[in-house]
């Protein structure tokens, strides 16, 4: 067995077990940094396939800040979980109808996978020493070329719900003083202070 | 290849990687050292100086000292997660040294992504904190957690831009390669804090904010959070926080190093100079990088919470922002761009 199976197993072991233990964990913040546990282990088999770019944007992206503000909303919760969890018989079989139905979806993209033919004249990057094409390089080629439209609405997509979650919680409350920070600038010392020569016995 | 090689292989690597994380060690304490000696001599005290000469074995009586007392837990606390913390903090900030290089091929992986790499792991620095304050099921600790959460997320995004600038100046996301394009006749004028000095000194901002140093350091405020969430951990738990603060703040210096002051690379690019090891320029200009920070705590002070968030998302990030269209532009009309 070779290195690489090694750790295809460890990861891959650790992957499935983590993934168990987001839900069936009876604390949500455990659930949530087991969570975060499938994630880097996800990220190790991608390195092992050699998309090691996808792999780190991975790691940075989800776990480095998905899952924080994730594990931020959960930790500040105060709800009793052991009485959510009442109910789980009554809903079992809605969620396991909606477990086959996306396994069967999961299956069917799966079985027509196919590369494109663009991709597929990239050489295969090695995850570490010199290859011929680095891998950013390859996925830089084919997404700012024949995939320029997708990459671009997508773009548009998260800027529109970037806007769309700020307007919908600003608001500047009425009685609240705000700091403004260019009055504060342009102060100089002229408008600002005034010297005194203070007498003795007598006030200003 | 056989079995027997690959065993010597890992062998190899594992020996590598215990010599560096010794020496990575032995030098955390001095530095730790340096950090109070400058502090003190900024406020015009003496700092350390009874153990040792000159007081420089001080950080080795800490360490005796944190290891030999009795770590306590308290009751209310998730124990699990109560010890990992520290743990995470520590073993995370240490393995972003895997991919540095502190010389010419003095690396113990040389990743082609290894700026990514290093960038992933200092992201993950935040879950230290985030699961101590949770864990310790305390008030301040609690405060903290939220506060480091927000912090370091945020200044992360200007430190990703400012390093997509110098990647697009080198070419290479590999940090050799990184330093080997800062190569050239003019010594230190070539290196790319000179283009790029706007990037350079927002980049030492964020690492401040990034590794929760003074002025940055809300997420450990003394006066409003006692410790912040360091408040409930005692002993060798403790030591592992700072010591895993210590070393991201290394990690920050060295990333510093390697993408703006030539890493390796000698100041001055002629003869009595280029025979000094690439480890020596590498140590001092980390301890330069160190400097800054050190400086920055000693004289600079705290800021408010609105103001880093401020600081972060309405300056750093659209001028960060625009630097990275500039470049771009700059590097593709001028046709200086790196194939």
């Amino acid at each position: 067995m070779s290195v690489a199976a090694v750790f295809f197993y460890l990861f891959a072991g650790v992957l499935v077990a983590s993934a168990f233990m987001v839900i069936s964990s009876r604390n949500p913040v455990h659930s949530v940094l087991f969570l975060i546990l499938c994630f880097v282990n996800a990220a190790g088999l991608f390195i092992l396939i050699g998309v090691e770019f996808l792999a780190l944007i991975l790691v940075v992206v989800y776990v480095g800040a998905v899952a924080v503000l994730f594990l931020f909303v959960v930790m500040m919760l105060d709800v009793d979980f052991v009485e959510l969890r009442q109910g789980f018989l009554q809903y079992l079989p809605v969620g396991a109808l909606v477990g086959v139905v996306f396994l069967v979806e999961l299956i069917l993209v799966v079985s027509t996978w196919a590369t494109a033919p663009a991709v597929a004249q990239f050489p295969k990057a090695a995850a570490v020493g010199g290859a011929a094409i680095s891998n950013t390089k390859a996925l830089g080629l084919v997404l700012y070329t024949d995939y320029v439209y997708f990459f671009e609405a997508s773009g548009m997509v998260l800027l529109v719900a970037m806007i769309g979650a700020i307007v919908l919680t600003l608001r500047h409350k009425v009685n609240v003083k705000r700091q403004n920070v260019s009055a504060q600038v342009a102060r100089t010392p002229e408008t600002a202070m005034e010297v005194v020569k203070v007498r003795p016995g007598q006030g200003i | 290849m056989s079995w027997q090689d690959t065993l010597i292989q890992v062998l190899i690597i594992l020996g590598a990687s215990l010599a560096l994380l010794v020496a990575l060690l032995i030098f955390i304490a001095f530095i730790l050292l340096a950090d109070r000696k400058i502090w003190a001599a900024v406020q015009m005290r003496r700092g350390p100086n009874v153990v040792g000469p000159f007081g420089l074995l001080q950080s080795f009586a800490d360490l005796l000292k944190f290891v030999l007392k009795e770590p306590i837990i308290p009751a209310g606390a998730n124990k699990g997660i109560f010890i990992l913390a520290p743990l995470v903090s520590c073993v995370l900030a240490l393995s972003a040294w895997a991919a540095i290089p502190l010389a010419s091929g003095w690396v113990i992986a040389d990743l082609n992504i290894g700026i990514l790499y290093i960038f992933a792991i200092s992201s993950l620095g935040v879950y230290g904190i985030i699961m101590a304050g949770w864990a310790s099921n305390s008030k301040y600790p609690f405060l903290a957690a939220l506060r480091s959460a927000a912090q370091m997320v945020s200044y992360e995004v200007s430190i990703g831009f400012v390093i997509i600038t110098v990647l697009m100046c080198a070419g290479s996301q590999n940090l050799s390669a990184i330093v080997e394009a800062q190569n050239g006749r003019l010594g230190l004028l070539n290196w790319y804090f000179l283009p790029l000095l706007p990037m350079f000194v927002i980049f030492l901002v964020s690492a401040l904010a990034e590794t929760n140093r003074p002025p940055f350091d809300l997420v450990e405020a003394e006066s409003e959070l006692v410790a912040g969430f360091m408040v409930e951990y005692s002993s060798t738990p403790y030591l592992l926080f700072m010591l895993g603060e210590y070393v991201a703040i290394m990690t920050m210096c060295a990333l510093g190093t390697i993408l703006f002051l030539g890493g390796w690379l000698s100041p001055l690019p002629f003869a009595p100079f280029t025979w000094v090891p690439g480890i020596v320029w590498f140590v001092l200009k980390l301890c330069f990088m160190f400097f800054l920070f050190a400086m920055a705590k000693a004289m600079v002070p705290r800021y408010r919470y609105d103001q880093l968030m401020r600081l972060g998302w309405k300056i750093f990030l659209p001028i960060s922002l625009v630097a990275v269209v500039v470049v771009a532009s700059v590097l593709h009309f001028t046709g200086t761009a790196p194939q």
